[in-house]
């Protein structure tokens, strides 16, 4: 390894003097041909949004014109939708369900995260054996017999089975989290004591703060999955009403789409609508989401 | 990191009175109550709910009516559960390795142009944030045969494309280009494990006279090799279940003929067999059947993967 080390210095200057011009137009020549390829790549990938964006604004008979820029371009579209269908109380249900599930699943995957991170007691480490076997269970297995607790409960065709499972955290967030309160150090939590911090005070005080970053991470995550999922809203929700955003969605196209009145660019309207907030999420908190990823890819 | 600090925990003589750790350990439960008491009302007592309806007759409004094995052996003979298996399979044979060898493309192409990647690391992670339901809706106007912006793109090259929302051949290769559209997170992880590999490894490499395949081969592959790994592991749990964009789709109120066969991918079966056709007892069977298939194809994954996956300090 010395060896190697000290030799590369020399091998760099010499190879640098002698082959220098072509070098470095062969290196600016191949970096212009990746450049191109990954813009082309991109025009790939945003490609349909534009689409979605543009045949939202079409009229009924341009919708499938296969022109980019809509001309008239007919913003009544999305007034039209908040007409023919209770757009703003699906929007509204759907933050209702988004913030008050990401929420609560940030809160209590932190507090049993600290639980499991910090505490020393007889069958902790069997109990996160636990946690992260039931991380492997498919959501199907267990889906049926939830769903009759809720109907036990009255709670079906409400907003409440759609979030209050994240009241008791989530295993995946429970082992993200832990890993990061594992990161901190010990003493900090020590001299919180000698200050006169309960537990509870040491996590709320010094432990969350500290973490923040992971917390935004979870928040995000689950706001986005809670945003787009399709399969609970149907399971559990049959009043129009009382649809969120994507279960609404379902019912539009259903009805205008798919052989119905074929009032696509009214649907297009309303998925723009869906689509368009978390992409407005994203710009704003980029940084958790692209971290967030990387952590589960290199941690996990 | 991790392990250091368990450690330096657990090296911590377990100083003072027994009545502090007597109070660190209830302090502990208290903070891990949350997860406790949903373990067993959401998932524990489920499981064996689960397992006991799948050896009944059900149908929520009488009781469970016991069946024995019936369920199990209706699923041997069931030509639609068949079906749907074999769509999964087929799509997910399909979907995994293409998404993991397109996103590590894009990834290592990311790597080449240092300064811009964050752009396009963005630019490519933006469709993955698109709803599920908004996908489905999306595509099945960007894969339309006669309208669709990709056999409209195709036509350019004067390729005459297929029927992707029509054929019933071309319609699972069609829910695959989809998925591939939203691949930003794969790509993502894929490119900070790229970031991590130490770079006097390559120099090293290059020193030894390495070409650029060698390295790759020898270099960048093995030390992303627990990346690669967890993003084929993730993907194909994801798409052996995948249901959202798919029932937007092809089903619902009305099913569109061709999509509601060709289409018909497991959990969507499932689906429709507990809330539609209101069989409970079956559905729960089905359950445990993907249970099985999911934990066996893990378990293959895990042990192969031992002969080419490389973990540093192990």
């Amino acid at each position: 390894v010395a060896l190697a080390e000290a030799s590369v210095p020399r091998r760099q200057v010499a190879t640098y003097a002698v082959e220098r011009p072509e070098r470095r137009v062969g290196r600016m020549a191949s970096r212009l041909f990746f450049l191109v390829l990954l813009a082309g790549v991109t025009v790939v990938f945003l490609a349909p949004l534009a689409w979605l964006v543009s045949a939202s604004l079409k009229t009924r008979s341009q919708v499938f014109n296969g022109e980019w820029v809509p001309d008239p371009v007919m913003w009544s579209n999305y007034v039209d939708v908040w007409r023919a269908a209770p757009v703003l109380s699906w929007l509204q249900n759907s933050l209702v369900v988004g913030l008050l599930g990401a929420v609560a699943v940030t809160l209590s995957s932190a507090a049993v995260a600290f639980g499991f991170a910090y505490f020393r007691f007889r069958g902790r480490d069997v109990l996160f054996g636990l946690v992260l076997a039931t991380m492997m269970l498919p959501g199907a297995v267990t889906m049926i017999p939830v769903y009759l607790i809720w109907n036990e409960l009255g709670l079906v065709n409400t907003l409440v089975p759609l979030w209050a499972g994240n009241l008791f955290g989530s295993v995946f967030y429970v082992f993200l989290l832990r890993q990061f309160y594992l990161g901190l150090p010990r003493d900090l939590f020590d001299a919180a004591r000698i200050d006169g911090a309960n537990y509870l005070q040491m996590w709320w005080r010094v432990a969350l703060p500290l973490t923040r970053t992971a917390l935004i991470v979870v928040f995000v995550f689950e706001f986005k999955a809670l945003w787009t999922d399709l399969l609970k809203p149907l399971i559990y929700l049959y009043d129009t009403a009382l649809f969120t955003m994507p279960r609404g969605i379902k019912t539009l196209i259903d009805r205008f789409g798919q052989g119905g009145e074929m009032q696509w660019e009214l649907v297009l309207a309303a998925t723009t609508v869906l689509t368009v907030p978390l992409i407005a999420l994203f710009f704003f908190a980029q940084r958790y989401f692209i971290e967030g990823i990387a952590t589960t890819g290199t941690k996990g | 990191m991790g392990a250091v600090a368990q450690g330096a925990l657990r090296a911590r003589p377990a100083a003072g009175p027994s009545g502090l750790r007597r109070a660190e350990a209830r302090a502990g439960w208290a903070f891990i109550a949350p997860w406790a008491v949903g373990c067993l009302v959401f998932t524990a007592v489920p499981m064996v709910t689960s397992l006991y309806l799948s050896f009944t007759e059900y149908d929520v409004l009488r009781p469970p009516r016991p069946v024995g094995l019936e369920n199990y052996r209706d699923m041997l003979v069931d030509p639609r559960l068949r079906l749907a298996l074999w769509n999964s399979f087929f799509y997910t044979a399909l979907y995994v390795p293409l998404s993991v060898a397109l996103a590590l493309g894009l990834a290592l192409l990311l790597e080449r142009v240092t300064r811009a990647a964050g752009f396009f690391r963005t630019a490519f992670y933006v469709p993955s944030l698109t709803p599920t339901v908004a996908v489905g809706a999306l595509f099945l106007w960007v894969l339309n045969p006669s309208v669709g912006i990709l056999n409209r793109a195709l036509a350019l090259f004067g390729v005459d494309g297929p029927g992707w929302t029509t054929d019933p051949a071309w319609i699972k290769p069609g829910l695959v280009v989809m998925s591939l559209w939203s691949l930003g997170g794969t790509i993502v992880i894929l490119y900070a494990a790229l970031k991590n590999v130490p770079r006097d490894l390559y120099e090293a490499a290059r020193i030894e006279g390495a070409s650029g395949w060698a390295e790759f081969r020898h270099v960048t592959l093995p030390m992303i090799s627990g990346a690669v790994f967890f993003v084929l592991i993730v993907n194909t749990i994801a798409a052996l279940q995948v249901f959202d964009e798919v029932y937007t789709m092809y089903f619902g109120q009305m099913d569109s003929g061709a999509g509601s066969s060709a289409a018909l991918f497991y959990v969507v079966y499932l689906f429709r067999q507990a809330f539609e056709f209101l069989n409970m007892g079956y559905a729960s069977a089905m359950a445990w059947l993907l249970f099985v298939v999911i934990l066996v194809i893990t378990l293959v994954q895990l042990r192969v993967s031992r002969r080419w996956v490389y973990y540093e300090g192990r």
